[in-house]
């Protein structure tokens, strides 16, 4: 259906243009004073680039919906850059969004407060990379991601418990 | 059996600065007993600082004295002529420590040393400088009694570098950068910034550091003079820019660079400009440490997996692994001994502060805490400071490098962490 749709639409950008050149030329050699336009409601063309754009806006907006449940952080475990199912889940929608902007993205690599602070700083970078890598290899150009690392500097919530430390060890997607 | 001695030091107080306080949680067993008498004043006013208790206090934070309480002193001699061995000889005093100070805008301190069971003069000793500088001629003067009692050149009159953090309620958190003497008085903050501050780290001359600050929005390393408050990016690579170590000669830095690729060791000769990488490794390579002889580095790799000390030979790359025990060893810094490396070590999800001697590999454990980091050694090699957490507050705490000696320097308010302790420093 999708293509007999296009295939008909493309017929009618056709006639279009060759009518407004039809026109065009008329316009070239008539010395009179053309008539009056008739004022006349959208043409069917019309209709249907406003549906594609509709049609697109809704596609756009189902993706953004699909990043903001997906949300800007994933999570790693203690002194671990592996990407989780749940993380590929995660990075998936951010991905299907970025192939459809031209959006650059800012990685942030943080660690839990447990180990010293410059080997932190080294993790939340390999943290940053191993999600810019993941975006790369799934069609988003390189010079559209940026790492950067916070180490344990940053921390998304106070407190020396697993519960913070697993909100900590994370990438937020900025 | 642990002496619970707490006692305050009277700190400026200005508000939303990290002041330390200090607490003493261990001392030795048998420390030495020293009366220190207040100091006679003669100058206009009443005296600007209470120099005998500064001594006295210096004495006592390094767990080998235990100094004499006022009220339990029969006499307050300020001269020799004043001496009467007899007086302290009968509460088992072993010495005796006498002076006087005088000055205006110069201030001049001079004390005597008595032992006490010998009754003689051991030590004579004065101290000029610059009225605000009173109590580092104190300190001095606390240095001189040290190494005369314990044959160890005292490091009282040394600052300290740590990075404290107020947490903002609604509000972007503040770093800030302070230097303060040794027993955290006359704190001074020299950079603050909504970014984070991390790694600071003295050069030899104990006037010029490094530290690494993102306030750009990604992290460079920095150079300050702390005498003219003068500031210099030093880099801005791709990546990280961290771990900065001056070399023992200054004229170096080495530092952790990931423009590569990788977290890998670098050096920056600080005339030329001129960089040279000194590892070469997919795994994370940083914290680099200098040996005593600049030709090599300590630093911190997960190349086996789980981070451990190395150390490389600059010119020939040529590694060795350092530390075989225990699971987890990070962040190596050496005292000037060139042998002690102090360093943090991780087992079952305990940080801890750890010490092993790289002639006979033996490894001590220095700290009961669990989230214990960033030691730095005194430079005398007596004392190191770490950072580590009471309760959910980060503060400073102390450790003898034989353990026996522990004190907390908790700040008034914020965080603390990241200790950095200053090499000797020249005249004040």
């Amino acid at each position: 259906m999708k293509h007999l749709t296009d295939a008909a639409s493309t017929m009618k950008v056709l006639s279009v243009i060759f009518a407004i050149l039809f026109m065009a030329g008329c316009a070239s050699t008539d010395t009179a004073e053309a008539p009056p336009e008739e004022p006349t409601g959208p043409t069917a063309d019309e209709i249907a680039a406003e549906e594609r754009k509709k049609a697109q806006m809704a596609r756009m907006q189902a993706l953004e919906d699909a990043v903001e449940s997906a949300g800007n952080v994933v999570y790693f475990d203690f002194d671990k850059s592996t990407l989780t199912s749940a993380t590929r889940r995660v990075l998936d929608a951010h991905i299907a969004l970025l192939k459809e902007n031209n959006d650059s993205v800012r990685l942030e690599g943080h660690t839990d407060e447990r180990g010293t602070r410059e080997y932190n700083m080294a993790l939340g970078e390999r943290r940053a990379k191993a999600v810019a890598d993941y975006m790369a290899v799934n069609g988003i150009a390189r010079y559209r991601l940026e790492t950067v690392s916070y180490g344990e500097e940053r921390p998304a919530m106070s407190g020396s418990n697993e519960a913070a430390w697993s909100k900590n060890r994370r990438v937020e997607i900025k | 059996m642990m002496r619970q001695l707490v006692f305050l030091l009277l700190l400026v107080a200005t508000s939303a600065r990290a002041e330390l306080v200090i607490e003493i949680t261990q001392g030795k067993d048998n420390p030495t007993s020293i009366a220190v008498v207040p100091f006679a004043w003669s100058g206009w006013g009443s005296a600007p600082e209470d120099v005998a208790g500064v001594i006295s206090d210096d004495l006592e934070r390094s767990g080998q004295f235990a100094p004499v309480k006022l009220a339990n002193m029969l006499s307050l001699p300020t001269r020799e002529a004043d001496v009467y061995f007899r007086d302290w000889r009968t509460t088992d005093v072993e010495y005796l420590l006498i002076g006087r100070v005088a000055g205006d805008s110069t201030m001049t301190i001079e004390y005597e040393l008595f032992d006490v069971f010998r009754q003689t003069k051991v030590l004579s000793g004065r101290e000029t400088g610059p009225a605000e500088d009173l109590r580092m001629l104190a300190h001095r003067a606390s240095d001189d009694v040290y190494q005369q009692l314990t044959g160890v050149r005292g490091a009282f009159a040394t600052r300290i570098l740590y990075v404290s953090v107020q947490q903002g309620y609604n509000a972007p958190s503040t770093y800030q950068l302070t230097v303060a003497d040794a027993d955290g008085a006359r704190s001074e903050v020299i950079y603050e910034s909504s970014e984070p501050i991390l790694s600071p780290t003295w050069a030899p001359d104990g006037n010029t550091i490094a530290y690494v600050s993102f306030e750009t929005t990604r992290p460079a390393v920095f150079l300050h003079d702390l005498t003219t408050g003068t500031r210099e990016q030093l880099t801005n690579f791709t990546g990280l820019n961290g771990a900065p170590a001056f070399s023992p000669d200054g004229n170096s830095l080495a530092l952790t660079l990931s423009k590569d690729g990788s977290p890998d060791i670098y050096v920056l000769d600080l005339r030329s400009r001129e960089l040279t990488r000194v590892t070469r490794h997919y795994a994370i390579d940083t914290e680099p440490a200098w040996m005593p002889d600049g030709r090599s580095l300590l630093f911190t790799s997960d190349r086996g997996g789980r981070p451990q000390i190395y150390r490389v030979d600059i010119a020939t790359g040529k590694t060795e692994r350092v530390t075989f025990e225990g699971p987890w060893n990070a962040r190596a810094s050496l005292a000037a001994d060139g042998r002690t490396m102090v360093m943090v070590q991780q087992e079952s999800g305990q940080f801890r502060i750890a010490v092993q001697d790289l002639q006979v590999g033996r490894v001590q454990i220095l700290t009961g805490t669990t989230l214990d980091e960033s030691p730095s050694v005194a430079p005398n090699g007596s004392m190191l400071l770490y950072a580590t957490k009471l309760g959910d507050r980060g503060i400073l705490a102390a450790v003898s490098v034989d353990g026996g000696v522990k004190f907390r320097l908790p700040s008034r308010d914020g965080d603390v962490r990241e200790p950095a302790w200053s090499p000797f420093l020249g005249d004040p």
